[in-house]
Order: structure tokens, then C-alpha cells, then sequence
């Protein structure tokens, strides 16, 4: 607890309001900012129910996205077969393609899962005492906005096959249901890790109420 | 970076407010970074990258954005990938793997991974090309720069062209045993962009860009 020897100054302790975009410090009702013209919002706990929100969504689309095919490759000998997220992890393996297989399986199933649960424990954090300092909550926070986004390789992976694969009689490969759940299931844990504010768990350290 | 630092539980008396800076991270108020200064200005309670000092950096970035827009209008419309097996050949661009969710309810998916790959990385650097033209020459900002910077921040995590070379590899790695794949020029262009981007986006500090926003008249 370094900061409780050395007691500084927030800008929300001394009345006033910092932007998040820009660092531009304005008098504490000030509600957009005179610099950047991003919105200023005195109260941080609508920062944290936008968070659940948006976890919320990007988890009722990431079941679904696990369980409907996201490629459907069609062809002479073998016919039509369906290949679900892992089923395109297990198929990698079988091929012994093991970096690429890790790849894809860190970014479409550990990421996203580490991110549900990282998010949580976070903001769940804020409200009783706390087991990790300030400085580790943070940069757990700053890992998971930052590797979020990766998750989307596989949607790529999925819209590159489905346009190339295309052989005629050959081979087709046409893109599943589960290609745009899973989408979307990482935009909204993007929105969510964006949502969440820092700020928050800097104050909780000082003793003052979030 | 000097934090103000209050003993009493009454605040002291605060300098102008423009000259101070509150940390976008945790919210510790500091004097802000003088532009002069030559070292990268951290936050003292969480190590947040306030101001890294850079030299003329605006002309740098002009150039780096301009090289950007110009391979991405080139990656868009050459030949990405080529395929052939069993005696049939088929190519796709960039804009052929944006529309491989065009049939059907995957419509919006199409859209979206055109923006992703293409229209929001073009954007940005549109938006840093516009705030930053008159700033590198001295001049005041043209008109609704402050907006078109912040919405260029905000696209950021959103321009995923780095992502999309990944995918690209991982889907050529499936087809490896399947089919023979040529490599197009689209290929070249596009990973050669996300260097680009990333060596433009380390150059960029957003503070000086602020200030210069700020003071220049
Ligand atoms: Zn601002
Ligand atoms: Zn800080």
C-alpha cells in the first residue's frame, strides 16, 4: 500500500474531473470535455454495469458460437462435414500442426474464456477487499483489453477459406452460423474491457468510495 | 512526474488547470510533462505512458500514414491468395474474403469484416492525416481536429489488419496438405502494412498531439 504513505492527490479528490481520452483536468461538473469533447461521467459505477452488460452478451453469444459449425466443407469423396471451433483445434492436431493449432486454440477458447473470468474477478473486486494491489489488478486489465481483440483470428481464418476454397466440383468451404456468434461474443468482451474504468481500482486502494 | 501531494484533508490551492494533467489511468493529479522535456514522463502511482518525447515527429507520421493508405488501396483490389487443385485455379482479393459471409444471414458479417480489415484502419489514418497536415507546418488546426483525433484513438483497437495476417497464415497452414496456394501481391502489401502501422503508431505520442492542438494558432 505505497500510495497510503505517500498520500497524493486525485483529481477526483480535489473536486475536479479528469477526461480518460485526453488527461485534461475540468472543474468537477463539467460533463464534456473542453479539450477532446469526450464525455465526462462523475459517477464510475455506470462504468461498471456497462461492463456487465456487455460481458453478459458476449457471453450468451460465445455458448452458442462453441456449439453451431463454423466452417462446412463440401467435397467428391467425403461429402458435406460441419467443424465446430474445437473441432477445428482437434483437426489441427491430427495433422500435427502444433504451433497453429495453439494459436487458434489460445485465441478462440483460452482468451476468451481468461477474459469472462479475468473481467469478473475485477470488477467483483471493487467491492469487498481486494487480494491483489492496485498495480497487479491494473495490469491484468490492461492484458485483457490488449489480447481481446486476437480472439478474432479465427473469424478471419473462417472468411479467408470461405472465399479461396472455391474448387467447383472439387471442394467448397462455405462459413457457419457459429463464424458470426463468435463475432460478435468479441466485440461485446472488447466493449467490456473498454467500459471498465482503471480508475476504479486506483480509488477503492485510497478509501474512497467507488 | 511530480504528484501534488495533499498532507491536509483540505485540497490546497490548485494551479491553472491546463497545467496540470490527471492521469487517465488512475486519476493521480500531476503538473503536466513540459514539452521540452526529454525523457518518457510516467505516471508516479501506476507507471502510465504520459508523454514520450519524439523530434519532428508529425512529418514522420504524415509520411508513414500516406505509405499506409496507399498499400491498402493496393492491397484491397490485387490478387490476395491463389489456389489450384484437381486441374481448377481460383483467386480472391481482400475485398472476395470481406464477402465470403455475403449469402444469407451472415450479411453483416461481411460488412463487418470489411470495416475491421479495410475501411477502419483507412479511416484512422485518414482522421491522423487531417488533424496532423496543418499542425507539421505550424499552422492552426483545421476544423473539428479534436473530434477527428479522438475518433481516430478510438478506432484503434478496431483496425485489426495485424490480426487478419495471422488468419491469413493459420488458413494457409490448413490448406497446406489440401491444395497448392500461391501468394499474391495483395499478400506482400498487406503484411508490409501492418509493419507500417505498427512502427507509425510507436511514433505517435498522444500528449504532444494535444498540446499542439491546444497552442497552435
Ligand atoms: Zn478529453
Ligand atoms: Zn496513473
Amino acid at each position: 500500500m505505497e500510495s497510503n504513505r505517500h498520500p497524493t492527490l486525485t483529481a477526483r479528490a480535489a473536486g475536479l474531473i479528469g477526461c480518460r481520452a485526453c488527461g485534461r483536468v475540468s472543474p468537477g461538473d463539467t460533463s464534456v470535455c473542453p479539450r477532446c469533447g469526450g464525455a465526462l461521467e462523475p459517477d464510475r459505477n455506470l462504468s461498471l454495469q456497462r461492463v456487465w452488460a456487455w460481458m453478459a452478451a458476449g457471453i450468451i453469444c460465445y455458448i452458442p458460437a462453441n456449439l453451431y459449425p463454423m466452417l462446412r466443407t463440401s467435397t467428391v469423396a467425403t461429402g458435406t462435414a460441419e467443424n465446430t471451433i474445437m473441432g477445428g483445434v482437434v483437426e489441427l492436431v491430427h495433422a500435427h500442426e502444433w504451433a497453429v493449432a495453439g494459436i487458434v486454440f489460445a485465441a478462440s477458447v483460452l482468451v476468451p474464456i481468461a477474459k469472462f473470468i479475468a473481467i469478473a474477478a475485477l470488477a467483483i473486486s471493487l467491492r469487498g477487499r481486494a487480494t491483489m494491489s492496485s498495480h497487479r489488478r491494473h495490469k491484468l486489465l490492461e492484458i485483457m483489453d490488449f489480447i481481446g481483440r486476437w480472439s478474432m483470428v479465427d473469424v478471419f481464418v473462417v472468411a479467408i477459406l470461405s472465399s479461396l476454397v472455391q474448387l467447383g466440383y472439387v471442394v467448397n468451404i462455405h462459413p457457419g452460423p457459429a463464424a458470426a456468434l463468435f463475432a460478435l461474443s468479441v466485440a461485446f468482451t472488447m466493449l467490456a474491457a473498454q467500459s471498465f474504468d482503471p480508475r476504479l481500482i486506483w480509488e477503492k486502494d485510497q478509501g474512497y468510495p467507488a | 512526474m511530480s504528484s501534488i501531494s495533499s498532507a491536509s484533508a483540505t485540497p490546497p490551492t490548485l494551479p491553472p488547470l491546463e497545467t496540470l494533467i490527471a492521469c487517465p489511468a488512475c486519476d493521480l493529479l500531476m503538473a503536466a510533462p513540459s514539452l521540452e522535456a526529454q525523457q518518457n514522463c510516467r505516471c508516479s502511482r501506476c507507471h502510465h505512458l504520459l508523454y514520450a518525447p519524439r523530434r519532428q515527429t508529425f512529418a514522420q507520421v504524415i509520411a508513414l500514414s500516406l505509405t499506409v493508405a496507399i498499400l491498402m488501396i493496393g492491397a484491397v483490389f490485387f490478387p490476395f491468395l491463389e489456389i489450384s487443385a484437381g486441374g481448377i485455379r481460383h483467386q480472391s482479393s481482400i475485398f472476395d474474403t470481406a464477402l465470403a459471409f455475403s449469402e444469407g444471414i451472415l450479411l453483416p458479417l461481411s460488412v463487418v469484416v470489411m470495416a475491421l480489415i479495410v475501411v477502419l484502419p483507412l479511416l484512422r489514418v485518414t482522421l491522423l492525416l487531417y488533424t496532423l497536415w496543418p499542425l507539421a507546418q505550424g499552422r492552426a488546426p483545421w476544423r473539428h481536429a479534436r473530434r477527428a483525433f479522438r475518433l481516430a484513438e478510438a478506432i484503434q483497437p478496431w483496425s485489426m489488419a495485424e490480426i487478419f495476417v495471422v488468419g491469413a497464415v493459420v488458413a494457409l497452414v490448413k490448406l497446406a496438405g489440401l491444395a497448392t496456394i500461391t501468394l499474391g501481391p495483395a499478400f506482400w502489401a498487406f503484411g508490409l502494412l501492418v509493419i507500417v502501422v505498427t512502427v507509425k503508431d510507436n511514433l505517435l505520442c498522444d500528449w504532444t498531439l494535444w498540446k499542439a492542438i491546444d497552442t497552435q494558432r
